[in-house]
């Protein structure tokens, strides 16, 4: 198989003409001309995107050569929207064009570094993506301890937006649930190459349905509590919708059992319910995620619209998305400052006013392309473990893009997720470099010769050899 | 494990297709919605881009704008405060817009399609040139003078309205109500306090922000003699006709009496005294005599029961007016309540009337049978001063023949030459007219009301008027009525003051 690393090249150069073309028409529609510099910004990202990419020729020279120019055009355009923003500002205080290093532009171009360097360590030590099911059962606890922190911390360090989902410590914040679902999924995908015979085998059948063992049960019962616990401390139904998504394809993905996705949708939506009737009457912690229905199911309704913590995002986010219409105002001519949060949550409804219906179709078809190559990745891949561990993370990104999109255009209750490679902010960019990291490592070992990330066998004339075993990953056998 | 992988990836392609369908339903078809949407804050900005147009009366401006600073670039200014407000109402950032602001708001704001070559203009100069600007057909003289007697009145009373048109075309020459509002701090662009500001003027129990001219319906007491008068002209009597009267009528369990005892306590009474003296028994035997029928279809023929009818543009929407009405005046079976009928023909029971609609009576009279619809622009300018439309008065109805204006006419100058109307004559003009007087609630004072019209030396119909007090003290309600009209109506021909 070619190693195609020169479409990359190719994609990655067409990728950040686009960019430089967004920043000119910003610059164009803001200031009124185009500076001589517009360029500069997509010239530095182009520069840090070349590095990546040098360091996969070397490291990961079969990796999916879409992957690349497909993530760093929407954070290319992340970083357009973000300086966009800048230039607004700057310009309403009557202050001149901000500098490129300034303002949050600056910062996320920054990040975009910080995040591609991480990236690339992980392409460098991590050499064979089986290895990291040596560290699986330690970066189980590490997700569970990184998903539990915001509930436990004081909402004085926890909380933003009704979003117990930071850890915030002085003018520095993160969102370790970002870097949660990575180790998540590792954990996950190991431990369910080990348990996928108990689970897909043992079972009772009840209306033509296969239905696993009781005490098989546990495992999904205890992410699922685990789930339900963030949605009502961290008042985050979308956060919870991710964990418990991504728990239950992994576990349908491992074991073929569409049973597991039955159990696993009527318990989450059951629960969901639940929640919400609770909010209703009880309100407690429930209270949050009724309100948030409420707001969701009549945005416009004046009592929730002047309601503090009511509709009012939602609206904004509406209403600069239909005032985008089919083609938009054009990048740099909008208003997205009348959208709150329009450089996080919102940065998709703040785009949309200026790309409209046809730029964020074009800007999902890129998301779906991202998901799908991870998808593909899992597919040819030929251990168990990484079949789960792309598998999980392309659905987990697919899931993301999905619940915090939903959630601005109302299609769900709104969740305060962030955009990946879009929304401003560290944590979501370094851990979404990070799985794309991964999906690189395993679409390399996918797409390469049998052996190539492998290590152990060689390829070759000789007899088969049994199939990779996963260190220390014992197939449990079915207890009678 | 391929398999499942496969049907995940689906379900993320099915995730995706509902995002897209979710986008189209938003940016696609509830677009308009939203771009229009009184919670987006373009629509907002937007509106103060470019000045808004200047709403002006006889080279005074009225509505104007001032220069900000902030985001908002232009401030709503109303000079003449107060005596203006019913008629221009106002512009707020983000509450609903009143008033002639509201109604011509498309023309104003620049957006009308009258306008479209301007703004094609402005396409190709990068200039934003204000919108339309909006000439009324009030005289500020007119106006101001209205306001300013409504308020000082003499008998300190605090509610009330007066209307006067050029019965000739239907333009208004003047139209205030009091108690009036200030309407600059509604339109501050400090919405909070815009907000607290309106809170306050809505919570007033004497509603300040009601446009009593228009809005209001009383009953009109003896005003409504001059529809039955009608009626019986239409239908034969002569101004000499004797008519039956007395001190005392009853009439079903109704009791009519005369407002003094010196008022037609004869048996008989031409038509032309009872109306001098506003004989109360004569006219409600001559309504139950005429029948209900016939007063009620004077009554509707003079227009009442219509409404449709909005005061501003002709050709476009403008202030809306409350329908005037006579009421039922009948039993629950359905038939006639004679009773009703009495005293409904003297304006009582149920009949109510704006007082616009007073006006429009004698305006009616004065132009010979012919009612001109109402109308408060004028013209409408383009930015650069073209004009754009100008307006041309329209007949709305006809309710009575020249002949019977002409002698009803005669009736009602009688009432100000030697009737209860003398307070309203004006040196050097035919001044004719008809009091009012209508008793409400037990123990409350009585509304006073007048009606009337002047015609100047060459016999022309000036202007016609309707002066409207709520529960006037101190007894003879409707002279203090008189009074004020005949100094509007001397404003409006272009008299002094007073």
């Amino acid at each position: 198989m070619k190693t195609q690393r020169n479409a990359e090249l190719g994609l990655l150069a067409f990728a950040m003409v686009l960019v430089a073309a967004y920043g000119a028409t910003v610059e164009a529609n803001r200031i009124g001309e185009i500076t001589p510099t517009f360029w500069v910004p997509a010239a530095l990202l182009s520069v840090l995107f070349l590095g990546l990419h040098v360091v996969v020729r070397f490291t990961a020279p079969y990796a999916d050569p879409v992957l690349i120019p497909a993530v760093a055009l929407i954070n290319g355009l992340g970083v357009g929207f973000l300086r966009r923003l800048d230039i607004g500002d700057a310009l309403s205080e009557k202050l001149p064009v901000p500098g490129i290093f300034a303002g949050i532009g600056g910062r996320q171009l920054a990040w975009t570094l910080g995040s591609l360097i991480l990236a690339a360590i992980l392409l460098l030590l991590v050499r064979d993506h089986k290895v990291i099911s040596r560290y699986a059962y330690t970066l189980g606890l590490v997700g569970i301890v990184l998903v539990m922190i915001p509930a436990v911390l004081p909402s004085s360090l926890s909380e933003v937006n009704g979003a117990k989902l930071w850890i915030r410590l002085g003018g520095f914040s993160i969102q370790p649930g970002e870097f949660a679902k990575l180790a998540l999924v590792s954990f996950f995908a190991y431990y369910l190459v080990r348990k996928r015979e108990v689970l897909s085998l043992a079972s009772k059948r009840f209306l033509g349905i296969d239905f696993p063992r009781g005490r098989d049960l546990g495992p999904v019962v205890t992410v699922w509590l685990l789930s339900l616990l963030v949605l009502v401390f961290e008042k985050d139904l979308g956060t919870a919708l991710l964990y418990f998504g991504l728990f239950v394809v992994t576990l349908y993905v491992a074991t073929e059992r569409a049973s597991w996705l039955i159990i696993g949708l009527l318990l989450f939506f059951g629960g969901v319910y639940l929640a919400y009737l609770l909010g209703a009457s009880v309100g407690g912690p429930f209270a949050n995620f009724y309100d948030r229905a409420q707001v969701w199911l009549d945005p416009f309704a004046l009592s929730n619209y002047e309601r503090l913590g009511g509709s009012y995002q939602l609206v904004q986010s509406l209403l600069s998305l239909g005032t985008g219409g089919l083609f938009g105002s054009g990048p740099g001519a909008g208003s997205p400052r009348f959208v709150p949060e329009v450089q996080t949550d919102f940065i998709f409804a703040g785009m949309g006013e200026e790309i409209g219906l046809f730029g964020l179709s074009a800007l999902l078809v890129v998301y779906l392309l991202i998901v799908e190559r991870g998808m593909r990745a899992a597919l040819n891949v030929r251990d168990s473990f990484g079949k789960l561990v792309a598998g999980g993370l392309a659905f987990t990104l697919g899931l993301q893009v999905f619940v915090i999109l939903g959630g601005i255009t109302g299609l769900i209750p709104l969740t305060g997720q962030t955009t990946p490679f879009l929304s401003a902010g560290g944590s979501s960019l370094m851990a979404n470099w990070l799985l794309i990291a991964m999906l690189l490592r395993i679409s390399n070992a996918a797409r390469g010769p049998a052996a190539s990330g492998a290590g152990s066998d060689r390829p070759g004339p000789g007899p088969k050899k049994a199939p990779t075993q996963l260190h220390g990953a014992m197939t449990e056998v079915i207890q009678p | 494990m391929n398999a499942p992988l496969r049907r995940a990836g689906v379900v993320t392609l099915v995730l995706f297709g509902l995002l897209f369908a979710n986008l189209n339903w938003v940016q696609a078809y509830k677009a308009d919605d939203y771009r229009t949407n009184d919670f987006n804050r373009r629509v907002v900005v937007a509106q103060y881009e470019r000045p808004r147009g200047v709403i002006e009366a006889g080279g005074t401006g009225l509505a104007q704008n001032k220069v900000t600073g902030d985001a908002l670039k232009y401030l709503r200014v109303y000079p003449k405060k107060e005596a203006y407000a019913p008629v221009l109402g106002y512009r707020p950032v983000s509450l609903g817009a009143t008033g002639i602001e509201n109604s011509e708001n498309d023309f104003l704001s620049g957006e009308s399609d009258k306008l479209f070559a301007d703004r094609v203009k402005d396409m190709f100069t990068g200039n934003n040139t204000g919108g339309g600007n909006i000439v009324l057909s009030l005289s500020t003289k007119a106006q101001e003078t209205a306001y300013k007697e409504l308020l000082n009145n003499e008998r300190g009373v605090e509610k009330g309205a007066a209307v006067a048109i050029d019965p000739r075309t239907g333009a208004i020459q003047a139209m205030a109500s009091i108690p009036s509002y200030d309407p600059n701090p509604l339109v501050s662009h400090d919405e909070k306090a815009a907000a607290a500001a309106y809170n306050k003027l809505l919570k007033d129990s004497d509603q300040p922000l009601l446009n009593r001219a228009t809005q209001e319906t009383l009953p009109p007491g003896s005003t409504m003699k001059v529809i039955v008068s009608a009626a019986a002209l239409s239908d034969g009597y002569k101004t000499d006709t004797e008519i039956p009267a007395g001190s005392q009528y009853k009439e079903s369990g109704a009791v009519i009496r005369n407002a003094e005892d010196e008022v037609c306590p004869g048996s008989q009474v031409t038509l032309k005294e009872a109306l001098t003296e506003s004989c109360n028994t004569g006219f409600a035997k001559l309504g139950v005599t005429l029948g209900r029928d016939k007063v009620v279809a004077m009554a509707k023929a003079f227009g009442f029961e219509d409404d449709s009818l909005t005061v501003g543009n002709l050709e476009g929407s403008g202030l809306p007016v409350a329908a005037s009405h006579t009421g039922a005046i009948a039993n629950p079976d359905g038939s006639v309540d004679k009773g009703a009928l009495a005293q409904s023909s003297i304006g009582q029971r149920d009949v109510r009337m704006t007082a616009i609609q007073g006006a429009l009576m004698a305006a009616t009279v004065a132009n010979g049978g012919k009612q001109m619809r109402p109308y408060l622009v004028q013209q409408e300018l383009s930015p650069d001063r073209r004009t754009i439309y100008t307006a041309n008065p329209k007949t709305a109805r006809t309710p009575i023949s020249e002949s019977v204006a002409s002698d009803l006419k005669d009736m009602m100058v009688s009432v100000v030459e030697n009737g209860t109307g003398t307070k309203a004559k004006i040196k050097g003009y035919t001044v004719g007219g008809k009091t009012g007087t209508a008793q409400n609630a037990v123990g409350a004072d009585p509304h006073g009301w007048f009606i009337g019209f002047a015609f100047n030396d060459k016999g022309e119909a000036v202007s016609a008027v309707c002066v409207m007090l709520e529960n006037v003290s101190g007894g003879h309600a409707s002279a203090e009525a008189a009074r004020i009209s005949g100094l509007i109506m001397k404003a409006a021909v272009g008299g002094g003051g007073d």
